[in-house]
């Protein structure tokens, strides 16, 4: 393919263009639009398959780099790029976004059109912040993600979806305006010290900030992105969200909507603030932790299975805050890989949750029981996705997990120690909730006529259960993309925390002296 | 004594001589033209006229020349000004073509005072002197106080319109008040003099001067619904005819806005740390007193009345900075609030009929289901006004805070930001009801015409042009200001 092919404009402004081409079809044909869409979101995965497979594994450099001006004057321009994390995450995108549609086939039957248009919006919202290197066209993808997310949760939803749909809007929009300000705050901090007044983010990685100044504008960029990983406590949004959310909205937002705030974390606010950041891993090292464990324990006394799993998504991610801010190789791509399994194998438990939900109209545990003897190959599915996010050997969790305890292990033996605590409340919630569910007798008269997965659904099942092997058993083939981006990365935040302890030293013992 | 004769500068006023002209025009229609044509005649010539006064107002951009005495005086701010109150006559005029047929409002009348009203507005921003000032002021606000009254066997209409005309006939004398005031102090009434006198070495800052100051802000606050001196928007924008309130709550507040950013921009500028502290808390208390009590309006009319006061207090964000960039940034929002709000103004009018105009909550339940571009577009135009990129709404409040941020006014940054959440909520309940919710009442028709989809289609033009490519427009909102400094 030519270089100068924009191929992440491309793959940003296609499922755009697509959407658009949705609204003009049709309204009564509701197959050609289920199949327009399938087309659209297979095309993009297509697209973005050279990403993958021309990325250049040996450089820490931004790649497919685009750079245009917009607004000159202002220094906003419209540049995007993407290294060996976004890579995998944009990757991970279209992935998932394919499968939402599959999984969307039978069970969305009102508003069909507006339906997979929202979705298709989401996909360019979502690419678009995961390339973007400039803070304003950043923002502007991350805030227009939420308004394809409100109306899938509050349009398609269950019962109680508009209180969610608000609720997580809300919480989402508190965070991200804050981040606004922030974000001018720094473009004039900067501007003002060099002249150059720019929004481009590798020109502002150079800002010299006083500390105090750091302070702030890193905890207005980690309230937004905490919000959104969630963190503890900023988490309630999420059960919410998740429970009341159509089977592919809990999917895309588990699967790629909750790594935003990751990967903002990493792209933006530790890079920025480095001094900041020295002072703020305790804590979030901490706030993680006790995700962990809260999440595992709030697991366990759930009695609705799509609440048990977005608690889970909040002990999972508290792993990857924990493995990212670890700042140490392992820790770093461990927490990078875990955000992809997470991807993988919640949106997996999410999908089977839907197929079940599907068929009996209720989520509650307790109204299952046996359901391995008259859906032997969904059961098989869901052992093997179960088992790969209680991270068993041989699956993709494994690999990401125990990288992320290493790295916890090794930037403090006390996190290492409670963070495994969390693997065996993990396995707890996991397989109680696993054998409540399959195993025992079938207790009640509704669930023996089940019938087992369709071709679709096990083609659902069975891509994704396919990336659990792969990345279980060549983790390498994932690792090595970002083995240089995470050196690079890892890299420049230890001399640049490295740089600022030095300078602070100083300042401190003097104001100590006077 | 030798009285000055002013050289008669009328090549420098034709959109002001054309708007008067349309406006004698429309009202002679209405007293010799066949009753049936009336409507139709009488609009198109005010859109003509607006159109026309349009062009010779654009070709008298870069001029900068004061002329009738320097009581008037051409110059981009004002031309920019003077384009926007055209942009409102045109599209009020679109969507009262059938608006006023429905209502049965007096039509020949109605473009009139419309026109009258659009040219107090362009006098009010082009003047140089507060007597002039005032003149645009009444020309425009006696125009409106008869246009809210206007559909007639509504007793809200009228009490609208009375209540308009009793406290703005207040304030104006307060306003007044004021310039004697200053007048008393400086000996002048013209605001650039007052500028030079203030500069001036002898200046001293007297408590009259001070009170004289105040009691602008009072006169101009009213103008532009700021808290506290608002309490009139709801039932006025709610009583008067939703044409009208689409008129209101852009033309005259951009109008007021204009001329609230001359006086004080070039007459008190000097004086801006003695009055921006004032500013400050009017702005912070619009913002949160319009946003807090939007929240609990269950009438859509209503809620953007509230609406648009808390976007007067976005708008006195920048207000209190007094640089180049600040004011930049409040013409453009102005600019960007006029489409988006005329636009949501449009879709209350298109689910209104005839005496009724189901402005409740309630009423746009299920709407998406029934009518799924008339949503589109009521949800474009609200996540506009809720400052989601990429609407122009964002942009606008991009270029607002950015101003604030700039010269280091973090907390009424934040206190914005704040407050465009809080505000998030009562536009997204709208869309909630269209979107998320089934449709109560019987199925109803609207009363859909072409001119009413022009107006909507024009509005979501502008916001998309001006959130993805804003630089032209900014550009042009900068020259607009090079006045000031």
């Amino acid at each position: 393919m030519d270089l100068t092919f924009p191929l992440l404009s491309a793959l940003i402004f296609f499922p755009l263009t697509g959407a658009l081409l949705l609204m003009l079809l049709p309204r009564r044909n509701a197959l050609l639009i289920k199949v327009s869409a399938l087309l659209l979101t297979l095309a993009e995965f297509a697209l973005s398959l050279p990403l993958f497979f021309q990325f250049n594994e040996k450089t820490a450099a931004m790649q497919f780099v685009e750079q245009r001006e917009w607004y000159p004057e202002w220094g906003i321009s419209y540049l995007l790029g993407i290294d060996g994390i976004s890579m995998l995450l944009v990757m991970l995108t279209t992935f998932i976004t394919v499968l939402c549609i599959l999984c969307s086939w039978e069970s969305i039957k009102d508003k069909i059109k507006e339906y997979y248009v929202s979705f298709l919006l989401l996909e360019t919202a979502m690419i678009g912040a995961l390339c973007a290197l400039d803070l304003v066209l950043f923002y502007i993808f991350w805030e227009l993600m939420l308004i394809p997310m409100y109306l899938l949760i509050g349009v398609w939803g269950g019962p109680n979806r508009i209180y969610a749909a608000v609720k997580f809007f809300l919480f989402t929009m508190v965070g991200s305006v804050l981040m606004l300000v922030a974000i001018m705050a720094l473009y004039f901090h900067y501007g003002g010290e060099t002249g150059l007044y720019t929004f481009n983010v590798f020109d502002l990685y150079k800002a010299n900030l006083p500390v105090v100044k750091q302070y702030w504008l890193f905890a207005a960029f980690a309230l937004s992105f905490a919000i959104k990983v969630p963190m503890f406590p900023f988490h309630t949004w999420l059960p919410d969200a998740h429970t009341e959310a159509p089977t592919a909205g809990s999917v895309i937002l588990a699967a790629v909507l909750l790594k935003m705030g990751v990967y903002g974390f990493l792209r933006f606010a530790m890079p920025l603030f480095p001094a900041a950041l020295v002072a703020a891993t305790p804590l979030i090292s901490w706030l993680a932790i006790i995700g962990i464990i809260y999440g595992a324990v709030m697991c366990i006394m759930q009695t609705d299975l799509k609440r048990l799993i977005a608690y889970s998504s909040v002990s999972h991610l508290g792993y990857v805050m924990l493995g990212i801010f670890a700042l140490n190789m392992q820790g770093f791509q461990g927490g990078i890989y875990q955000m992809l399994n997470h991807g993988i194998s919640t949106g997996g438990l999410f999908l089977i949750v839907g197929m079940i939900y599907e068929r009996r109209h209720t989520r509650m545990i307790a109204d299952f029981g046996g359901l391995s003897k008259v859906m032997p190959r969904l059961a098989v599915f869901f052992m093997i996705i179960t088992l790969s996010s209680i991270a068993l050997p041989g699956t993709n969790g494994f690999v990401g997990e125990f990288l992320i305890l290493l790295g916890a292990f090794r930037s403090n033996m006390l996190y290492g120690v409670l963070a495994a605590t969390g693997v065996i409340l993990g396995a707890v919630y996991m397989l109680w909730m696993f054998q409540r569910v399959m195993f025992g007798k079938i207790t009640r008269e509704e669930n023996t006529r089940l019938p087992d997965l369709s071709k679709r659904e096990a083609a659902i099942l069975g891509a994704v259960v396919l990336f659990v092997f792969l990345m279980g058993l060549y983790p390498g083939a994932f690792l090595r993309k970002m083995d240089a981006s995470a050196a690079d990365y890892l890299n420049y935040i230890q001399a640049k925390t490295a740089a600022y302890t030095a300078v602070e030293q100083v300042p401190i013992r003097q104001a100590k002296a006077e | 004594m030798v009285v000055k004769i002013p050289e008669l500068a009328f090549g420098f006023i034709i959109p002001e001589i054309i708007i008067t002209v349309s406006a004698f025009i429309t009202l002679l229609l209405a007293a010799f033209g066949r009753r049936e044509s009336i409507g139709a005649m009488a609009g198109a010539v005010a859109l003509t006229g607006a159109g026309l006064a349009m062009i010779f107002t654009f070709a008298s951009w870069d001029t900068d020349t004061s002329i009738f005495n320097s009581l008037y005086t051409i110059d981009n701010f004002g031309t920019f000004f003077k384009g926007l109150a055209l942009i409102v006559a045109m599209l009020v005029t679109l969507l009262s073509l059938s608006y006023v047929e429905r209502e049965a409002i007096v039509k020949g009348e109605y473009y009139s005072l419309l026109l009258f009203g659009v040219l107090g507005m362009m006098i009010m921003v082009s003047s140089n002197h507060f007597i002039t000032i005032f003149i645009g002021l009444e020309v425009m606000s006696i125009a409106v106080y008869v246009l809210c009254g206007l559909l007639s066997g509504n007793s809200r209409s009228a009490e609208a319109s009375l209540k308009y005309f009793l406290l703005g006939a207040f304030t104006t004398a307060f306003l007044l008040y004021g310039m004697a005031m200053i007048y008393a102090t400086t000996g002048n009434l013209d605001i650039r003099a007052i500028a030079n006198h203030v500069v001036a070495g002898d200046f001293v800052l007297t408590p009259m001067f001070m009170i004289g100051i105040a009691l602008l802000v009072v006169g101009f606050g009213f103008k532009t619904a700021s808290v506290p001196f608002h309490m009139w928007t709801p039932d006025v924008y709610q009583g008067a005819p939703t044409s009208i309130t689409a008129y209101m709550a852009t033309g005259i507040k951009a109008a007021a806005f204009g001329a609230f950013l001359r006086v004080f921009y070039t007459a008190f500028m000097p004086l801006l740390a003695h009055w921006s502290g004032m500013i400050w808390l009017i702005a912070v208390a619009t913002m949160t007193l319009g946003n807090i009590t939007a929240l609990v309006q269950d009438d859509v009319k209503r809620m953007l009345a509230y609406s648009s006061i808390a976007h007067a207090g976005y708008i006195l964000i920048p207000f209190v900075i007094g640089d180049q960039v600040s004011s930049a940034s409040i013409l453009f929002y102005l600019l960007v609030y006029t489409f988006m709000n005329i636009g949501a103004f449009t879709i209350v009018i298109l689910l209104g009929r005839k005496g009724a105009e189901n402005s409740g909550i309630e009423s746009y339940a299920g709407l998406a289901g029934r009518h799924p571009l008339i949503a589109l577009s009521m949800s474009i135009f609200l996540l506009s006004l809720a400052g989601i990129p990429p609407l122009a709404g964002f942009m606008g409040k991009f270029y607002v805070l950015s101003a604030a941020v700039k010269a280091q006014y973090y907390w009424l940054a934040v206190i914005g930001v704040l407050n465009s959440v809080v505000a998030v909520y009562y536009y997204l309940r709208v869309i909630m009801a269209m979107y998320f919710k089934d449709s109560t009442g019987e199925f109803r028709r609207t009363d859909f015409s072409p001119a009413y989809s022009v107006v909507i289609i024009i509005s979501l033009w502008a916001l998309f042009h001006m959130g993805v490519f804003p630089r032209d427009f900014l550009l042009i909102a900068q020259k607009s200001v090079g006045i000031f400094m």
